[in-house]
């Protein structure tokens, strides 16, 4: 009942009906839905989970259960500007380490962080598949190869509106 | 437009118009658009290459493909100009004007885009000469180069959708099935499965309702051998399901791909739209009675999909969570239908064996594991890339004679393989052939075929840390023995890389260790103590350094070690000193500095930032 009223009348949220027309409403497709929610909003917005529970006609629990599973999905908002670091092993041995640890220093926030005036995110990844140039780091879709903690912290500073932290 | 192909005379027509209209005198600058080389600015490259092109009036004349991975990631961007074969790399998008207007125009060779020598430093014309390919026997990489993944008539024009039409044609679904089988053509995603006996269970389980899946879920961190085969050759892929499907007896297929891989979602969509127009995907292919279709299904970052029924799960919309086996999924899959799961790989090899046979594709590889097997060489080693060699090839091969061996001068400690399921291979086992049986005696394992070279500058207790740190991570979370014991594990490795390790810790790690891998339900908890037994059956001494000495013999495990700037080196350049995140380091100008190790968070970056070299790691 529920479902084929938030079909009919809509959720409300217009960029949310549109993800849901491409779709039958059909449990099996919670995950795809879940990543062009993302896509759309960047994140999973508490009020876009609850509104595909309704879709689907699943308990709530279920979706948070599958958007706290897999490691592509963020319930926070993240920040305007995004940078990935491959963690991968073939970066790791090339000393991806340092180079999260540096971008870390210079934007004031752990991997997982966004920063408190919201403009950029840090997160790592398991691999990207570019192993053979790592280390890897992905500013804003934008591929960087053979990264040192040196070139990072270059690339980080010459974003827009990166704050220099002040030395402790 | 596009006209659906109503019989395999369509196809044949097609193929034969397609190849009149290829002059092969005819120049064309093929320019890799792979995911590494897109990182070096590749896509910029095209849009100039094709500029330059149009700007010295060879539109029409002189052709631009922008193709998937040459493999040679290391040295990208690569372009090839063709007939001739010259082989740029590390070309910039300022180089097209160059390379159109010299390479292409006056036929003069552009020395400083070549490839040099590792040992003799000469320069090296053609791709086939450069030893990193030369060593190769690319079955399935080598018509990366001559496709743009989305034009499906470069694929059929290079003998494309031919294994298919003699699937239907000539061969009965068993035939099918009994050519895979004398091919000995093994799972390429890690266990190692045969492929033919898989397919047979699969035809003869109970139902109509009969799915196939391509695990493109490539987990495996180090390992791209998949995304580079589904952005570069879709087709290929997407052929060998078809066959698999015509001998299993499936109607459905899907394509489950990492999400981390967009390129590849993306070429992989463009080649299914594209077959169905051509009418190779659908209903009643190429006027035969089989119908089959592909969907694709994009992962969410989880390491355990790649098990085949945690993959499951997810397509079905869970969580990914594997499930007892038996039964398997060849009699109880997707939606409880029988459905068969192969990887890439595996599914690019079909094709072939089709097209050639059984017996062509036996005569490489070892006796238990045949054809070819895509490795990704990456890590301290020269030459990074996409390596295919004959099973049976050595690790020195692999390493030395492609690899070009280590980066920067150090000394080749090990070789992991087999990503977090696997191991660490060490030196003296550099001369072992590389197949199913002999990884796993070794105590690793095949996986999809990451090869992770370390050199001495690479601590194998922080490797083991590493990949446990990954395990406990990805750990699904249903068997307490994989959830807590890779958890335990990590923390028993993580203490001795701090150096509160005590004497009892490694009789600890291979207890636990035996317990996680008997008591666990699927692939990632069984094989999860692999890294950590690995290193220590084979680097018990650093593990002992580490406890005993309260050293890290390779300089990583921070609490371990320190910072120290020689004195005799230092020219006084301040550049440490201010580059500093904690003001550790103190001096004057041209007065040799000094680091105060109780301040020092051995962040690196006076390594780093230091010219003449002078800080070093004791």
């Amino acid at each position: 009942m529920k479902k084929s009223t938030a079909k009919r009348n809509g959720t409300g949220e217009p960029r949310l009906d549109k993800i849901f027309k491409s779709y039958k409403g059909r449990a099996r497709e919670m995950i795809s839905i879940l990543q062009d929610i993302q896509d759309e909003y960047g994140f999973l917005p508490e009020e876009a989970l609850k509104k595909t529970a309704v879709f689907l006609d699943v308990p709530l629990p279920d979706i948070f259960g599958v958007a706290t599973f897999y490691r592509m999905f963020r319930l926070g908002r993240p920040g305007k500007h995004t940078i990935t670091a491959c963690i991968g092993t073939a970066c790791h041995v090339r000393g991806v380490t340092r180079v999260v640890e540096e971008i870390g220093r210079t934007l004031g926030i752990e991997p997982g962080q966004t920063t408190p005036d919201g403009e950029y995110s840090l997160d790592t990844v398991n691999c990207l598949g570019c192993c053979a140039i790592g280390p890897v780091v992905v500013m804003d879709g934008q591929y960087h190869g053979q990264v040192t903690s040196q070139s990072a912290r270059k690339l980080v500073k010459a974003q827009p509106n990166v704050k220099e932290v002040v030395k402790s | 437009m596009i006209k659906a192909l109503k019989n395999p005379a369509d196809l044949a027509k097609l193929k034969v118009s397609l190849l009149a209209e290829r002059d092969p005198k005819r120049i064309c600058i093929s320019v890799c658009g792979g995911t590494g080389c897109r990182a070096s600015e590749s896509a910029l490259l095209i849009e100039a290459m094709e500029s330059e092109v149009a700007k010295q009036g060879l539109k029409g004349k002189v052709d631009v493909k922008a193709t998937g991975c040459h493999g040679f990631c290391e040295h990208g961007p690569v372009v090839v100009v063709t007939p001739k074969e010259i082989f740029y790399e590390r070309v910039k998008p300022s180089d097209a004007a160059e390379i159109v207007g010299e390479t292409v125009i006056k036929n003069n060779i552009l020395d400083r885009l070549l490839y040099a020598d590792l040992m003799s430093g000469d320069k090296i014309l053609s791709e086939g000469e450069i030893p990193f390919y030369k060593k190769q026997r690319r079955r399935i990489l080598a018509q990366n180069r001559l496709i743009d993944p989305t034009r499906i008539g470069d694929y059929i024009a290079l003998e494309g959708y031919g294994a298919l039409v003699k699937a239907l044609t000539q061969m009965t679904p068993e035939a099918v099935i009994e050519e895979v089988k004398k091919s000995g053509l093994r799972g390429r995603g890690g266990a190692g499965f045969p492929t033919g006996f898989k397919w047979e269970f699969c035809r003869r389980a109970k139902g109509d309702d009969k799915h196939i899946i391509c695990n493109g879920d490539e987990g495996d961190p180090g390992a791209y051998m998949d995304r580079s085969v589904l952005e570069g050759n879709p087709h290929s892929v997407i052929e060998g399901m078809m066959i698999g499907a015509y001998a299993i007896g499936a109607r459905r297929g899907f394509v489950y791909v990492r999400t981390e891989y967009p390129l590849a979602v993306g070429n992989l969509r463009i080649a299914l739209d594209q077959a169905r127009q051509r009418g190779i995907l659908g209903k009643n292919i190429l006027g035969s009675k089989f119908s089959f279709d592909i969907e694709i299904e994009r992962g969410a970052g989880a390491f355990v999909c790649g098990e085949e029924t945690g993959l499951i799960a997810s397509v079905e919309g869970r969580k990914g969570e594997p499930r007892q086996r038996p039964p398997f999924p060849t009699s109880k899959g997707l939606w409880g239908k029988p459905t068969n799961i192969n990887n890439v790989e595996t599914w690019a090899n079909i094709p072939l064996i089709v097209n050639r046979g059984a017996s062509w594709y036996s005569k490489i590889g070892t006796e238990g594991s045949k054809g070819t097997k895509i490795f990704s060489l990456v890590g301290k080693v020269n030459n990074t890339g996409l390596v295919e060699v004959p099973m049976g090839a050595t690790l020195r091969e692999i390493v030395y004679d492609i690899g070009g061996g280590i980066k920067g001068g150090g000394d080749f400690k090990a070789i992991q393989t087999g990503g977090p399921s696997g191991g660490c291979i060490p030196r003296h086992l550099l001369d072992l052939p590389i197949d199913y049986e002999s990884l796993s005696k070794a105590g690793s394992i095949m996986g999809s075929g990451g090869m992770i070279v370390m050199d001495d500058a690479t601590c194998m207790v922080d490797v083991s840390k590493y990949f446990l740190n990954f395990l406990r991570d990805e750990s699904c979370g249903r068997c307490l023995s994989c959830r807590e014991g890779t958890a335990r594990l990590y923390e028993i490795v993580e203490r001795i890389s701090e150096g509160k390790g005590s004497e009892g810790d490694l009789d600890l790690i291979e207890e636990l260790a035996h317990v996680v891998k008997d008591a666990s339900l699927c692939g990632l908890g069984q094989t999860a103590p692999n890294p950590v037994l690995s290193t220590l059956r084979y680097f018990r001494r650093e593990y002992e350094a580490h406890i005993k000495d309260k050293r890290c013999p390779a300089g990583v495990c921070k609490a371990l070690i320190q910072y120290v700037i020689d004195a005799e080196k230092c020219i006084g350049c301040l550049i440490c000193l201010k580059q500093c995140p904690v003001q550790a380091v103190t001096g004057e100008i041209k007065k040799p500095h000094k680091i105060d190790s109780d301040k020092c968070i051995r962040c690196g970056v006076c390594v780093d930032v230091c010219k003449p070299k002078a800080v070093f790691v004791v």
